[in-house]
């Protein structure tokens, strides 16, 4: 079992640099740090002017070597330019370059500087993160426990009416993308000229014009403002758990072992709560915990509509102003949550069931 | 159930008629289905499968599934009708009146429970028995079944058993609630017969210590005597024979059950002097049912215009024990008169040496542990294995699973090559050469028939095309004209007809595909076929034909057969020569008879005292083998057999323990590889006695 | 005139959409005449769920096809004073022979949303299906070989695949559809190695089945490679001599990158059920008789893999769908003025609060569109497990 988590771990970290890489080369493209100048610099910039700059904000070189600076194992850059100011990757233009580290990386906790918050990307992050946190909680309260019951009761009595309703719901919602859910969503219950609020607001029930907010901020977490976005994240996700989770549930209760329960005389309730339900839910196990990459796609897209200044919000703002350092930020932050919740689910599989775990 | 007394039938099944409904139509399983079961009575209900033997048990539990109605008919249990009773009242009768032991041990019990509380669960249900007292009652009933060390069993989850020992568990857990009526469904099927010999034991000792009735499924004619005192013979939904065994094997007065006993190789068969009979024609499928007797259309004392005008009654014979027959004519036949057509055949020669193999050996490296780290173990597949083979010869290889012929086989093929040891192929050494490298001819002479009948053609594919493309492949003839003519001809060996070609494997029967598996391997004129239980999943009337198929092209072609097997009833009728397996090694090898009569291998003699023989005029002398065969990942160390064998104290200084036999060479080149001294085993007995007719 | 009603809006869009039903009343009435002898698409029409889900991608595939009969007006063009107008409005001076309403009201631009909505079937369903069948390519050519053969093979492309599946979609949309990266020549370089695997497919799967005879092996190798190639220097290179196949730059980042994304999920299915039917003995029978690798993969196993192949296939094109939809909404990859359904929503949702009609049109058709191919999928699998 150590072996297995060690060998886990290892390709988790080799995955890791790999996909750092690619972000980080993907983001560094010459086109990409030609806008950048631009951009930093003067929109009028020469070409030639262009290139110099490149090179004296440390973008020359090799892209291995800058990589290697950016994770923190190869020395940061100096420059010295035409007025003779020092700079370099780890100061300031002006302080002494002596004092500054010789290495300053992801891996020394510099993860740069963003252009577009002005500000370091790690302290900016952090802030995002954490608004994004309370999203991702109250997505997975309602979610999980939502899709299990919903999956677990279609699929313990395969094809009768309720089967029938609760997967014709799950195929739905499946086919419902977030944004698509979420605009219906606004319409229906937070428009002031459609759906169910104008007709509140006559009757005089709601206060406000809509019955629900349809924006939401960090700052102000209660159920008026938050009901749409995570229902909006958690619709997607409810019926694609639901229906692994009713996949699951049908096989297990056409095993033999629950012929064999039903046939020793337990009753049906305890068929499925005591025989079925633990070998039904390995499965979906793995399911939920793969969900988060998705999870990851509905936050980027809810954070956009409803302007909720959290993660997925940053991510777009910082591709949309060609902020290097804040994506690179961003798609650690991803792709360390991908790799994470993929080691949780493989330990957690073979937790959860004994035929591989003793074997 | 206090107006039930024991006199009366434990079970009760009277005109019973059971149905699935489809979409698109009605599909009658059983039809008009009644017999009686007595307190301490083992009914045995036997048939090829689809004839309706498990839905009748499946009935008497109530468990049909969605589709699945009884239509018809009652069945009573100690005297109240299951089929009105109510969810919960059937609750309270299964698992503590009526219990059930399946095929699949495996399957079922779950995977994710501990044994113990599997067991538990049973009295808890049935008597509100507490926790820790359902618990030793567990562990009692464990070691009632003979389970070594039950503590650690209780506490250990399904997969850490092996299959004997899971089987053993399943009827642990249905006899916890102490039942009237036990229903085993082809309980040993999936099991090697040396551990099936040790199940049917113990079922037969429990239900006497009981006092338990028996409702026992089988295919297997000689399980059933070996269990039952009554039976039932069931063909196309519904019963046509029934009485106790004795009188159903010796007296029968059914032409089906007459025609399956003449279509099973018993002691005294033989493929020269006495070929086995098979019955003509198919199983007919549950919507094209003839009118009249269902058997009719196969029946060889078929009356046009009387056997096929009604439904014919279950009548019964005066005389007998509760004995009855479903045949209108039962009164007229001669059922002392010998079968009329039996062609009696030519022995074929042997020829010289086809194929040789010298001190072959394959070991496998595989890791140990379970997540892939560990140290790499070794395992001996195969262990300096050493025969030859002659042209036009039958060489049967009997083993049980994890024995090494499939291993053999493989290597044999090309798909592995060996570790060291050498196979001569008509001269030329193919040993390390794969068959991606063998030359065309090579390939194309050596052929295998596979065991799976579902399993051994492309689902997506003709018949004619799978065949035409083995052609292609052996590049015979040159264009596709002379390849589709071919095709046809190796139709007509295999005696399918030729508008089989543009049919899908799916509309073939399981015999018939077998024939279509036969016909490919012998596309490029093979030289040495290797049937791997070629005819093991088939129905009993169904594999004397193919059989005959197999033996009819040998003699034609001068084929080399590798017969590999691990039923003795139906080597002894084909071989010439038989090679015993265990475990890698080869413990006895010589013709048939010296195989067959002692001295044996240890390992011999309690295989052949395990297969039951449908017969009663055969005693076998009862050996049962303790435990199960080990794992080849771990073998024993020095002899292969020693951890179950019966003659080990005959062996002076613990030899077994420490060596590997030598290969002692009897006469006539029998050979057993065995310590036994000379002296013990010239005083064995022999295993199988005929009585004298 | 005035402004119709919700019952006349309805009739109207109905009326509209006439080519479309006349064209699924023969499709229904065929198939379902000839439904015992169409294999499994003839079983279909045994189940309900199937056949409603067949009727809503069909109706969708028909609007794409007959989609310059059924708009109203030009989807690109802008009529003043119809900006923001509710459903119904008529169109004030409108021209002799020119339709009077706008059905579904009009987008922040004055454009006809019901004309757009429309067309947008038509740009949604030339990309998502091609794209996912070029995904079932590249991944049926590798995961055959990594499933049949194992070994370090499979574990070298299984951790590629992992590493695509890695990444949160969105985040790579970012990455690789982006202006920036076509200029780097990326796209063109993915497109040339992506392309090329339904040409090596095609290439090693005739060429496995009739090695045996040389004559037909060379006529339909040549064939397909004649064709391939062709089609191959348009599309990657856009070079095509004849100038008959051709991509926009914008339209091959975004196709490229969306076979990217898909490829290793069929990879990962394709690897399961290869791994599964390789222990088949009509395999072993192939290796038997001698058969080569690729004959007994690509001839043996892949057609038996084809039931769960093609129900995957359905979902799959859903899946795309929302990608592309994904990609619209995020305004990457497509021109500013496209009727595709994601960049309409897109459109519409900056006055969603109080002109929802723009972004709610196109959400719903986008859902109806996934909703029948999950549907479909469905009935597919049900009447594919049966028998």
């Amino acid at each position: 079992m150590p072996a297995f988590i060690a060998r886990r771990l290892g390709l988790m970290v080799l995955t890791a640099f790999v996909l750092t890489f690619v972000v980080f080369f993907l983001t560094n493209l010459p086109p990409n740090l030609e806008k950048l100048a631009r951009s930093e610099g003067s929109v009028r910039m020469s070409d030639e002017a262009v290139a110099s700059w490149i090179v004296q904000n440390g973008h020359g070189g090799s892209v291995f070597s800058r990589y290697g600076q950016w994770l923190g194992v190869v020395p940061g850059w100096t420059a010295t330019d035409d007025k003779g100011v020092a700079r370099g990757r780890c100061f300031a233009a002006g302080s002494d370059p002596a004092a500054a580290p010789r290495f300053c990386g992801v891996l020394q906790g510099d993860w740069g500087h963003s252009t577009f918050f002005k500000k370091p990307v790690l302290p900016a992050l952090a802030g995002m993160l954490g608004a994004t946190g309370w999203l991702m909680l109250w997505v997975m309260i309602v979610m999980v426990p939502s899709a299990l019951v919903i999956g677990v009761v279609s699929g313990m009595r395969e094809g009768s009416r309720t089967d029938r309703v609760l997967s014709t719901f799950s195929i739905a919602s499946t086919a419902t993308p977030e944004y698509v859910s979420g605009v219906i969503l606004v319409a229906l219950l937070a428009s002031p000229v459609t759906g169910l609020s104008p007709l509140l607001a006559e009757w005089g029930w709601i206060e406000g014009k809509t019955l629900f907010l349809g924006a939401a901020s960090p700052d102000n977490i209660s159920f008026w403002s938050f009901t749409l976005p995570v229902m909006t994240i958690a619709l997607y996700g409810i019926g694609y758990i639901a229906r692994m989770t009713r996949a699951s549930m049908t096989e297990v209760m056409t095993a033999q072992y629950i012929r064999t329960a039903r046939l020793k005389g337990v009753s049906f309730a305890q068929v499925v709560l005591r025989h079925a339900l633990r070998n039904a839910l390995i499965a979906p196990f793995t399911v939920i915990m793969l969900q988060f990459p998705w999870l990851l796609n509905g936050v980027v897209i809810v954070e956009t509509l409803f302007n909720y200044k959290g993660f997925g919000w940053t991510l777009v703002q910082a591709a949309g102003n060609n902020d290097i350092n804040l994506l690179l930020g961003c798609s650690v932050v991803a792709v360390f949550v991908v790799l994470v919740t993929q080691l949780v689910s493989d330990i957690g599989y073979v937790f959860l069931n004994p035929r591989i775990r003793l074997s | 159930m206090a107006d039930w007394d024991p006199s009366q039938p434990i079970l009760e099944i009277d005109h019973l008629s059971i149905s699935f409904f489809t979409r698109l139509r009605e599909i009658p399983a059983v039809m008009d289905f009644s017999c009686t079961v007595m307190p301490g009575e083992a009914m045995g209900l036997v048939g090829e499968s689809g004839c309706g033997k498990s839905t009748v048990a499946l009935a008497v539990m109530r468990e049909l599934g969605k589709t699945g109605r009884i239509t018809g008919g009652s069945i009573r249990f100690k005297g109240r009708d299951l089929t009105t009773m109510g969810e919960e009242e059937l609750r309270q009768i299964r698992g503590s009146e009526i219990a059930m032991i399946y095929q699949e041990p495996m399957a079922s019990l779950n995977p994710a429970m501990k044994i113990g509380a599997q067991l538990a669960e049973v009295p808890m249900i049935h008597s509100g028995m507490g926790r820790a007292e359902a618990w030793r009652l567990a562990r009692q009933i464990v070691a009632d079944v003979r389970l070594p060390d039950p503590d650690r069993i209780l506490n250990s989850y399904p997969h850490q058993l092996s299959g004997g020992q899971q089987q053993r568990i399943v009827i642990a857990m249905a006899l916890m609630a102490k039942p009237a009526l036990l229903i085993l469904d082809e309980p040993t099927t999936a099991l090697d017969v040396t551990v099936e010999a040790g199940i049917v034991d113990l079922v037969k000792d429990l239900a006497e210590k009981y006092g338990t009735s028996m409702l026992f499924i089988s295919h297997n004619l000689g399980l059933v005597m070996d269990v039952c005192n009554r039976i039932c013979v069931m063909y196309s939904g519904e019963a046509v024979e029934t009485g106790n065994v004795a009188e159903v094997f010796d007296e029968m007065r059914h032409p089906y059950t007459q025609a399956l006993f003449r279509s099973i190789p018993l002691p005294g068969a033989d493929k020269n002097a006495r070929p086995l009979i098979s019955i003509p024609g198919n199983f007919p499928l549950p919507h094209e049912r003839p009118q009249g007797c269902n058997f009719g259309p196969r029946c060889s004392y078929f009356q046009k215009g009387r056997c096929d005008a009604a439904e014919v009654p279950m009548v019964p014979v005066p005389g007998g024990d509760r004995h009855g027959t479903r045949c209108l004519r039962w009164d007229e036949i001669d059922w002392t008169a010998p079968p009329a057509a039996r062609a009696v055949k030519e022995k074929a020669e042997i020829g010289p040496v086809v194929l040789r193999m010298e001190d072959l050996k394959k070991y496998y490296s595989v890791s140990g542990g379970a997540f892939g780290g560990g140290a790499r173990k070794v395992v001996k597949a195969n262990e300096t294995l050493s025969f030859e083979a002659h042209e036009g010869e039958t060489l049967a290889i009997v083993g049980e699973s994890g024995c090494g012929k499939s291993t053999f086989a493989k290597v044999l093929m090309g798909l592995e090559t060996a570790t060291s040891g050498s196979i001569m192929l008509f001269d030329e050494n193919v040993q390390s050469t794969p068959i991606q490298k063998r030359n065309t001819d090579t390939v194309s002479s050596v052929q295998m028939v596979f065991q799976n009948p579902f399993d051994t053609l492309n689902p997506s594919m003709t018949v004619g095309r799978q065949i035409i493309r083995a052609l292609e492949i052996f590049k015979y003839g040159k264009t596709d004209a002379e390849r589709q003519a071919r095709m046809l001809e190796l139709l007509d060996l295999v005696k399918l007809p030729r508008a089989f070609a543009e049919r899908m494997p799916r509309q073939l029967s399981g015999g018939q595909k077998q024939r279509v598996g036969i016909a490919r391997a012998f596309a490029g004129g093979a030289k040495v076929v290797v049937a791997d239980e070629p005819v093991s999943a088939l129905d009993v009337s169904v594999q004397a034909a193919v059989t005959d198929l197999l033996m009819d092209i040998q003699r034609e072609n001068r084929t080399t057969l590798l017969f590999i097997s691990h039923d003795l009833g139906i080597v002894r009728y084909l071989s010439d020569r038989v090679m015993v397996m265990y475990l890698g090694h080869v413990v006895e090898m010589g013709t048939t008879d010296q195989v067959f009569s002692p001295p044996y291998h240890p390992y011999t003699e309690a295989l052949l005292s395990a297969v039951p023989i449908a017969d009663t005029h055969v005693t076998r002398k009862r050996i049962v083998l303790e435990g199960d065969i080990p794992s080849a990942m771990n073998p024993p160390p020095g002899c292969p057999f020693q951890t179950r064998c019966r003659w080990k104290s005959q062996v002076p200084g613990g030899l077994c323990d420490r060596e590997v036999p030598p290969v002692q060479v009897l006469e006539g080149g029998h050979q057993i590889k065995c310590h036994l001294s000379r002296e013990v085993l010239e005083k064995m007995e022999p295993v199988i006695k005929i009585a004298a007719e | 005139m005035d402004t119709l009603s919700y019952t006349a809006i309805l009739g109207r869009i109905l009326a509209q959409f006439l080519p479309v039903w006349i064209a699924l009343a023969a499709t229904f009435a065929l198939s379902f005449a000839f439904r015992r002898r169409l294999g499994l698409y003839g079983k279909l029409f045994d189940s309900p769920v199937g056949m409603i889900g067949f009727g809503i991608v069909m109706f969708w595939v028909f609007t794409a096809l007959f989609a310059d009969q059924i708009v109203t007006f030009d989807p690109y063009a802008q009529f003043s004073g119809m900006k923001n107008k509710p459903l119904g409005t008529v169109l004030k001076g409108a021209a002799e022979g020119q339709y009077s309403h706008f059905l579904l009201g009009g987008d922040h631009l004055a454009r006809d949303v019901f004309s757009r909505m429309v067309m947008g079937a038509r740009s949604v369903l030339s990309i998502a299906p091609p794209a996912t069948l070029f995904a079932f390519m590249v991944g049926i050519t590798l995961g055959v070989p990594a499933g049949y053969f194992g070994g370090r093979l499979d574990t070298t492309l299984s951790f590629i695949a992992n590493l695509v599946l890695a990444f949160p979609v969105i985040l790579l949309f970012y990455l690789l559809v982006t202006p920036e990266i076509r200029l780097t020549g990326i796209p063109v370089a993915m497109a040339a190695v992506l392309f090329l695997f339904p040409i090596l497919f095609l290439t090693v799967l005739l060429n496995a089945r009739f090695f045996t005879d040389p004559a037909k092996r060379n006529l339909y190798v040549g064939v397909v490679l004649l064709l391939g190639f062709w089609a191959y220097s348009g599309l990657a290179f856009n070079s095509d001599p004849l100038g008959v196949w051709r991509m926009d730059p914008n339209l091959l980042n975004v196709f490229v990158s969306v076979v990217f994304v898909n490829a290793p999920t069929v990879f990962r299915i394709v690897r399961g059920i290869v791994m599964d039917l390789k222990a088949r003995d009509y395999v072993a029978a192939g290796q038997t008789r001698g058969e080569g690798p690729w004959y007994i993969m690509l001839w043996e196993i892949l057609p038996n893999a084809r039931g769960p192949l093609i129900v995957d296939f359905c979902l799959r094109i859903g899946y795309t769908t929302i990608l592309l939809g994904t990609l619209g909404f995020f305004g990457l990859g497509v021109a500013p003025d496209s009727p595709d359904w994601g960049s309409t929503i897109d459109d519409g949702r900056k006055t969603l609060a109080l002109f929802p009609h723009a972004a709610v049109a196109p959400a719903i058709a986008l859902m109806s569109l996934v909703l029948g191919l999950n549907l479909l999928a469905d009935g597919l699998r049900e009447e594919s497990l049966r028998d």
